[in-house]
């Protein structure tokens, strides 16, 4: 086993951002080619390098609008002052001890017919990106599934999975995933 | 007024060199250490000379030929010091300088300044024990192409010694998260010349390469809802090409670059669909299942596409037809088998696999079915293919954070980046220039 170590110094992550983009040159061009008589490989020639690509910084997107509206209040008032639901590792299941914490909510949103909430699906960091984040959505949909059948209207609740993107707690232990494995309800406006 | 006078002479004289010259040298650098092993691969030695005139350039040549070469694990750059003069032309070579340093082949070169302010690039590659010349090439270039030379000589080196295409020109995508902020960055494949494709304040996933290199696909959560953008990197505009109802996701490019498959949940659950890369069709579904479809991969012929389905009760890989119909289950061992990505020749893939508490990049023949665990780390994620199929990249922790690794398909040369800023995740390499 022999291992090398090399410092190279690379121009930072940290001024990434003010850094200008790379103008373009224009391309090089082959001058002179001789082949050795008997090429071990194929004998294409090789091009020289190309003047290298371009980078623009990427242009806006148009902004969603968000509109206010009514919502119960935080922290307090047992179930209706919860806004999360956790969950077991790769289950999406609302489990007994949560369903009432999605039930008040959803007889809230049926007594205030203005008021809107977007579940918010999350996942803990392990495992693939991608099927984390279709695994929030489906976090998500259980508990609208669970609300519409409480007395939402569907057309109350918006439903957006984060995937493992924005965890609420930053650990790498099992006390932080336990809390990043969460559906999150949130309110319009609040 | 005469206080005023020395302190503003003072100011002028010292303070303001002091500050332009601290605001010069401490900011913007920050160390990106490259850390590589071999276990069991035999490295040719090789002595990579200081072309004559090198200096000239402004910037290093022949040590970031080296520098590659040894990267790879295939090769051993040889001691130069101590031959004088350096030769810089095969007749000037004498061949028992080298032999005696057990040099397998010599790469000797010249560097000349032409009146329009290019430089000619003069070298040759030449067989260390018979002294024949295997490559002579010349390049008129532009001194800013300094790096982008020597990647392209240690590509010619590589190609025309193993016989496989070198990847020291290609790019790689990664996303940089720091202090609450993501950046989405294209760099050199050994990470130097980084520049910023899009800065955020929300999360950004998944970028993938258009197999022309010019486009980039990706998820953002810049409209705080995950959907699928396409970047052309030269303009730096922008086209949303999904942005339904639910997440728009895990964009992947058809071979001819005209399609992508993504990751809908506008019908409810996660499923895959088919749509024209600029966003224009109607999405087709590919496949009706009640069961999370993502991840979508194409092989590289086209006509089959590889994903993550949790529709045995698990999430695995299957394989379905690019028109839809019977997907087969490709991944048996274990819980979680997620993230394929083909093989450039379309013959395996790699894929990232739970065991116990590790998540881990495995290789798996399509064929045979044989598989082999190559990383030893334990949080590995998105693992892809060099373009010529020998490195696979994939991102993993090391040290408290994320960063990016490198492994060879055989498993015997690892590298591994490090940085001392932020997090470094989800990378893609780009296609051959």
């Amino acid at each position: 086993m022999k291992k090398v170590v090399l410092s190279v110094t690379l121009a930072a992550l940290l001024a990434a951002c003010s850094s200008t983009p790379t103008k373009t040159e224009a391309p090089a061009k082959v001058d002179e080619v001789k082949v050795a008589p008997k090429p071990p490989a194929k004998a294409e020639t090789p091009p020289p390098p190309a003047a290298p690509q371009a980078i623009a910084p990427a242009k806006p997107l148009p902004e969603a609008k968000v509109d206010d509206s009514a919502f119960p209040p935080k922290g307090q008032g047992g179930a209706l002052g919860q806004r999360s639901i956790y969950y077991a590792f790769d289950v999406f299941a609302v489990t007994d001890e949560y369903k009432p914490v999605a039930e008040a909510h959803a007889g809230f949103l049926a007594k205030h017919a203005k008021a809107k909430v977007t579940l918010q699906g999350n996942c803990d960091e392990r495992g693939s990106r991608e099927y984390n984040l279709a695994l929030g959505q489906r976090r998500a949909d259980g508990v609208k599934s669970l609300m519409t059948l409480s007395g939402a209207s569907g057309d109350q609740i918006e439903v957006v999975s984060f995937g493992k993107e924005k965890p609420a707690a930053q650990g790498h232990d099992e006390e932080s995933w336990a809390k990043n494995r969460r559906t999150d309800i949130v309110y319009s406006g609040e | 007024m005469q206080t005023n006078t020395v302190l503003s002479r003072l100011l002028a004289a010292v303070l303001l060199p002091l500050c332009l010259l601290l605001c010069l040298a401490a900011p913007a650098r920050a160390e990106l250490s490259l850390e590589f092993s071999t276990e069991g691969v035999r490295q040719i030695p090789i002595a990579v000379l200081p072309f004559a005139q090198e200096d000239q350039l402004g910037g290093p040549l022949t040590a970031v030929v080296a520098a590659d070469l040894q990267r790879s694990g295939f090769f051993k750059p040889v001691d130069t010091a101590g031959v004088t003069p350096l030769p810089s032309d095969p007749k000037q070579i004498n061949m028992a300088d080298w032999r005696a340093r057990k040099a397998e082949h010599v790469l000797v070169g010249s560097v000349a300044r032409l009146p329009g302010g290019q430089y000619e690039i003069k070298f040759h590659l030449v067989d260390g024990a018979t002294g024949a010349v295997r490559v002579a090439l010349s390049w008129t270039i532009a001194s800013s192409l300094a790096r982008a030379t020597a990647h392209r000589i240690a590509d010619v080196v590589y190609e025309n010694i193993l016989g496989e295409r070198g990847v020291f020109s290609t790019k790689i995508a990664y996303i940089v998260r720091s202090g609450g902020r993501y950046g989405l960055k294209v760099a050199d494949a050994d990470a130097y010349n980084e520049q910023t494709v899009l800065a955020s304040k929300e999360p950004i996933i998944s970028p993938r390469w258009s197999p022309d290199g010019t486009r980039m696909a990706y998820v953002t959560f810049e409209l705080k809802r995950p959907v699928v953008v396409v970047q052309n990197l030269a303009t730096g505009n922008r086209r949303i090409v999904a942005k339904f109802r639910g997440n728009n996701s895990a964009p992947a490019w058809s071979p001819d670059g005209h399609q992508l498959a993504v990751t809908l949940s506008k019908d409810g659950i996660a499923q895959i669909y088919i749509i024209d890369a600029d966003g224009s069709e109607t999405p087709r579904r590919l496949m009706s299942t009640h069961a999370i479809d993502t991840e979508p991969c194409f092989a590289p012929d086209g006509r089959s596409i590889l994903f993550t389905s949790d529709r045995g009760g698990s999430p695995q890989i299957y394989r379905v037809p690019v028109e839809g119909g019977n997907a087969v289950r490709l991944t048996f061992s274990g819980n979680y088998n997620v993230s394929p990505r083909f093989s450039p020749d379309g013959r395996k893939m790699v894929y990232v696999q739970q065991a116990g508490p590790a998540f881990r990049v495995v290789l798996q023949d399509l064929d045979s079915g044989q598989t082999q665990t190559l990383t030893d780390t334990t949080l590995d994620e998105s693992p892809s293919f060099s373009p010529n199929g020998r490195m696979i990249l994939y991102a993993t922790r090391s040290g408290g954070r994320g960063t990016l690794a490198l492994v060879s398909a055989d498993g015997r040369v690892r590298q591994k980046f490090t940085t001392q800023a932020g997090d470094v995740y989800e990378p893609a390499w780009g296609p051959l220039p």
